[in-house]
Formats: C-alpha cells, structure tokens, sequence
C-alpha cells in the first residue's frame, strides 16, 4: 500500500522477531528495521510497549502492535495478498491452537532447562522432546508444510525452534530433536528453513551460538555464587 | 440448512468454560453442554483434548477446538453470518483486542490462585497486588467506554467477565474491596451482569467461594 510506513523494533538474536520478519517478507512488505539493544532499551521501545517492555514490536503509521503471534495475524490481515492463515474457520482454529502450543509448552522448558544439575536438566530436556513429539502428530506426511504446498502461518510461527533447538543441544549438552523419534518433524523444520525468503533473514548461526552460549555461561556464573 | 451438532464439554466453575457459554449464546448458537469431572476425568476428554486433556472443548461437527479464546475466535469466524462480531473488524483494533485478552489470559487466573491458594500472609499480599495490577491496568484501556468492544460485548469483555464471579472469594480471601480500588471495572463488570448471556453463563460467587474453601481442605492436605 502507497505510503504505508512500516517499522519492526527487534533484536537480532531473538526468535520471535525473527518471525515476524518472515511474516512481513513473505508478504513482501517493505519495512525499516530498528535493532534494539535490550540492555538499553530505547524511549521508543518503551513508549510503544509500555506493558511488557520488549520485542518485536511493529509499528504501522504510528501504531504500534506487541506480541509476535498477535504482530503476525495483524500482518496477515492488513496485507490480504498471499494469506498465511487458512481459509477455514477449523483450520484457522487448529493453526492458532498449535502455534500457542508451542510458545505456551516449549519455551518454559527452555527457560527452565538452564538448572543447576545434570539430572534436572536431562529431565527437563526429556519433557521438552515429549512437547516436540506432540507436535510431530500435528503434522501431515504427505504435505511438506504445515499450510499444504506453501508455508503458513503455523510453519512461520514454530520453525524457530529448528534453528533454536541444535543451538541449545550444543549449548546445554542435552538431546532434543531426536531425529530417529521425531523424523516427521525434523524434516518438516529442514524444509521451512530451506525456503530462500526464510534462510535469508536466519541470522548468522555461528554468532546466535556465542551469544547464546555466553548468555548460558553467565547465568550459570550467577547460580553457582 | 445443515442441522448444526454443537456440544460444549466444561466444568461449572471453570472461567474459561464461562466465556465460551457467553460466546455461544450471544451468536444465539443452540448446543448441548456436558459437565466434565475434574476431579475424575473421563477418557472421553483425553479423546476430545488429545494435547491437553482439559476443559472447555467446544465440538462441532464432531470436530474439537480447544482452548477458549481460539474457541471464541472459531465461534466468530464459523457463525460469521451471526451478530455480535466479538472482534472488531478493523485490523489494528483486533490487535488491540487479542493483546488484551492473551495479558489476562497469562496473568489474572495465577496471579488471583496465589490470593486463595497460599497459605502465609506475605504470599497473599503479593497475589492482592499482582491482581490489582492487573485489573487497573485492564480498567485504564477500559477507559469511558462501556464495554471494552464499545457499545456490545466484544472478544475482551467475554474473555474477563467470568472471572467476576470470583471476585468475592478474592475480597474475603484478600481482605480489600475490588469496588474500592477499581470502580469502573466493576461498574463494568455490572453492566455485563445486565445481559442475558452473562447472567445465564456465570456460576454464583458464593458457590464459587465455597467451592474453593473445599478445594484448599484437598490442597493443603
């Protein structure tokens, strides 16, 4: 849309700015993207989030949207060209209630998996395969995405975690996307972060590592005292 | 037209099972409601809300939707054709309108079981502030308006009223008067009561309270 002004407050290591950037390239939306240091956060960020104080957030004409799930329904909405939610209203519905699954079951865990012992986290890390396998049975064999033919709202939304989950292998020495437990699934995250509009914002993996890893190390500093 | 098969599995004083009766009879959508044990759940639920195994799942067409604010988006989009529109139809208002029930979703229901559940002062006092946090915070996007969906019920209003029946086992287990700190809220809160769907769908405070006295005897076993 002519004279549309569209800005993405982010940060580059996190993965739900990342998909909401997905949303917008998939949408071909041109947009200015604003890094945030989230040490310092900028009077801009804080006027616009008020409430939670963090990213992603979109800013359409002056108005701004948070939540990255909310972000991506707003996109979907605003620019009505290539839809990433289906058509259906069930569809619609098993879509959404996937996309929360993960965010509201995966990511605790992965909070969580930063505990002291070897015996916790090996735990945490089994109830976290458990939340991935789960997801595994949301998926059909004979569609390569989750939205059939072309990627959908429910791959941009949970693809994250096939860039964030052998990062946090490495990091945390645990097992999470077992690929002889969950092929389904491991082959389905290969082939959304496969399309060029999806692998050419991934940021650099070796760079996601340090940071990660770094943020790892220094929480577990903080533990241990 | 297609005869419409629609059943609603909850329990009685489950909040969220709440917002999806409103929903229902706001559209004017006939279902059949089946009382869930809690306590002693069924296999039934397991084979309805594989994932989760809670209530409420709303089945329709012998196709299960689960969690209630998807439920309430899956009434408005299924029953397009039915006023009201729970969401507003302008994307940016939408937005606003998920935002806040996704907050109160996260935030009310935990925060307001540490006012009940904990036993200690100092835990109660903290729940009583987090609660009230929230609820301002709710009552300030409210603003002047009548409902937060303008002049009906909207996707927010439907999302908060239920938990109005508990607001009385909040006070007497908090000692404080919601009424007191937030004003508008529960003129709001009233104002909901006045219609037929929150009043049909809504348990009574005091079951509700008694409910949960009992509920702590098992609790704190």
């Amino acid at each position: 849309m002519a004279g549309d002004k569209v800005k993405l407050l982010g940060f580059w290591g996190s993965p739900f700015a990342l998909r909401v950037e997905w949303a917008l390239r998939l949408k071909g939306v041109e947009y200015e993207y604003v890094e945030e240091d989230l040490s310092n956060k900028s009077p801009m960020l804080l006027q616009y989030n008020p409430l939670y104080k963090k990213v992603p957030v979109l800013v359409h004409n002056g108005k701004p949207i948070m939540e990255s799930l909310v972000i991506i329904e707003y996109i979907d909405e605003t620019w009505k060209n290539r839809p990433l939610l289906p058509i259906d209203p069930f569809e619609r519905a098993t879509s959404r209630f996937w996309a929360k699954f993960v965010d509201d079951k995966f990511v605790p865990l992965i909070i969580k998996m930063s505990s002291s012992t070897r015996e916790q986290k090996d735990k945490v890390a089994e109830e976290a395969r458990e939340v991935l396998k789960t997801l595994e049975s949301s998926l059909n064999q004979n569609k390569p995405f989750y939205g059939g033919k072309i990627l959908g709202f429910m791959d941009i939304a949970v693809a994250w975690i096939g860039i964030w989950a052998p990062m946090l292998e490495k990091i945390i020495d645990i097992k999470l996307l077992d690929e002889e437990y969950m092929p389904l699934l491991n082959t389905w995250f290969r082939d959304v972060l496969e399309v060029l509009v999806i692998k050419e914002c991934i940021p650099p993996l070796d760079k996601l590592l340090a940071h990660y890893k770094d943020y790892y190390d220094r929480f577990m500093a903080t533990k241990s005292n | 037209m297609v005869k419409e098969e629609v059943v609603l599995v909850s329990f009685w004083s489950s909040p969220f099972g709440s917002r999806v009766k409103i929903a229902l009879e706001e559209k004017g959508i006939h279902y059949e409601y089946k009382e869930e044990d809690l306590f002693n759940k069924s296999s039934y639920l397991s084979t309805i809300n594989p994932v989760h195994n809670k209530v409420p799942v709303l089945i329709h067409n012998h196709r299960s939707i689960c969690e209630s604010l998807n439920i309430i988006e899956y009434i408005d989009e299924a029953w397009s054709d039915r006023s009201p529109q729970f969401l507003p139809s302008d994307p940016h208002q939408r937005s606003q309108a998920r935002f806040w029930a996704d907050f109160i979703d996260k935030q009310l229901y935990e925060a307001s079981k540490k006012i009940y559940r904990e036993k200690g002062e100092e835990q109660v006092n903290n729940g009583k502030k987090e609660v009230l946090r929230i609820l301002k915070l709710v009552e300030s996007e409210l603003g002047e308006k009548a409902f937060f969906g303008g002049d009906n019920l909207g996707f927010v209003d439907i999302s908060l009223i239920p938990f109005y029946s508990r607001f009385y086992t909040w006070e007497t287990f908090g000692k404080f008067s919601i009424e007191e700190e937030c004003p508008n809220l529960v003129a709001w809160a009233k104002r909901c009561m006045q219609k037929q769907s929150v009043a049909n769908s809504l348990p009574d405070p005091l079951k509700i309270y008694d409910f949960i006295v009992s509920l702590n005897k098992y609790y704190h076993k």
